[in-house]
């Protein structure tokens, strides 16, 4: 069966098999994510974060999140850039849909597919995961055949979706879209933010980061992939799954 | 673990012809190179010369299935006394890394591909944007 809910300002998307009951702890987790870690609700824990403050578990565990990609990168994601308050959304969305596919499978759901505003988590048989074209919203420029993996795709295509370079406080501008296939959608969706973040030099830093596989789409629209990749993507004018 | 260190060992035995052509001027006078057999686990060093400073020497890094791995070696003169594993890559170690890995990327142009799928990974950050999706016409269609 398929479940459709809007939560966090996200389309949240389950294919699964399996009854309802078995997906409301995941969606109930989700909920409760975005009132706690939206930066858009003023009693989130984002909201009314102090550096010195009192700090949950869940938080800690997302502060270090950001902590990793930030030294990883070099700067260049940054959970709080100059002049601005402490927004962790690059990681949060990515962390929070990995939580609630664990409590899927807690529940005893095993085949399911769950897409949380563009990040895929996919597990118990083969799912056919499209990436989106980015200048062509209805047609896509790569499908994957998943199967227990995460895929995560940062892009500069939506309107009034920046992602911003921490070293320099400016939009990334070379790269239109990439994408990051990992085990688990917590690194997935990390990685992509972050390397996006770095602009172009991010597709190779994306790619030898352990378990990680990327395509991304620079400015010029030329596509870059992991050789990795390869087998997991539908040839053109296939008919998946 | 055992996987680690046959790691480490490989890379040790990588840094033997290191050990000779590349010492630090300080350390081995160029003229005079003794040739005692190094040991051959790190475990089994002979203990240090006194007098001699020691050298860090990092060990290139060899990519395993539980990500990069590189070993840091110090020798005394010529005897190793320390090899240690380092694991989580430093930010220019990372990049370092990437600047390898970039000429193994696979290129192409972009392409537009239309075919019978699950799910879209895309931004589709905002609902107004899922709206005119690919992914809303896909759960359109599942309900």
């Amino acid at each position: 069966m398929r479940i459709v809910r809007h939560i966090m300002g996200l389309p949240i998307s389950l294919e699964f098999r399996g009854d309802a009951r078995q997906a409301e702890p995941a969606f109930s987790w989700l909920t409760e994510a975005d009132r706690r870690f939206s930066p858009f609700h003023p009693d989130s824990e984002v909201s009314r974060f102090e550096p010195d403050g009192k700090h949950s578990a869940d938080l800690r565990d997302i502060l270090a999140l950001c902590a990793t990609y930030e030294r990883l990168t070099g700067g260049a994601f940054r959970a709080t850039l100059p002049g601005r308050a402490f927004d962790p959304s690059g990681v949060v969305k990515g962390w929070a849909a990995q939580r609630a596919a664990d409590l899927l499978r807690a529940n005893g759901v095993r085949k399911f597919c769950l897409n949380a505003g563009g990040d895929v988590v996919a597990a118990g048989r083969s799912w056919s995961v499209g990436i989106r074209h980015p200048d062509l919203p209805h047609e896509l420029c790569a499908v994957l055949a998943v199967r227990k993996l995460a895929v995560a795709t940062s892009g500069s295509y939506e309107r009034g979706e920046h992602v911003v370079d921490g070293r320099t406080g400016q939009p990334t501008r070379d790269l239109v879209s990439l994408t990051v296939v990992a085990r688990n959608l917590t690194v997935a969706d990390a990685t992509s933010t972050a390397a996006f973040a770095m602009g172009t030099p991010g597709i190779a830093w994306a790619a030898a980061r352990p378990g990680c596989l990327v395509h991304a789409v620079d400015a010029h629209r030329r596509v870059y992939r992991s050789p990795g990749l390869d087998r997991l993507l539908v040839p053109s004018g296939t008919m998946a799954s | 673990m055992r996987k680690f260190l046959v790691v480490a060992l490989l890379a040790v035995a990588a840094l033997v012809p290191l050990a000779w052509y590349r010492p630090a001027p300080s350390v081995l006078p160029a003229a005079a190179l003794p040739a005692p057999a190094l040991p051959s686990s790190p475990g089994t060093s002979a203990p240090p010369t006194p007098g001699q400073s020691a050298t860090v020497v990092n060990g290139s890094t060899v990519d395993t299935e539980f990500g990069p791995y590189a070993v840091a070696v110090t020798f005394q003169g010529s005897t190793i006394v320390d090899v240690r594993l380092v694991t989580e890559p430093d930010d220019r170690h990372s990049q370092r890394i990437a600047a390898s890995a970039a000429p193994t990327l696979r290129q192409a142009a972009l392409q537009a591909q239309n075919a019978r799928i699950d799910s879209v990974s895309g931004a589709t950050t905002t609902s107004e944007a899922y709206a005119q999706s690919l992914q809303a016409a896909l759960d359109a269609r599942g309900h």
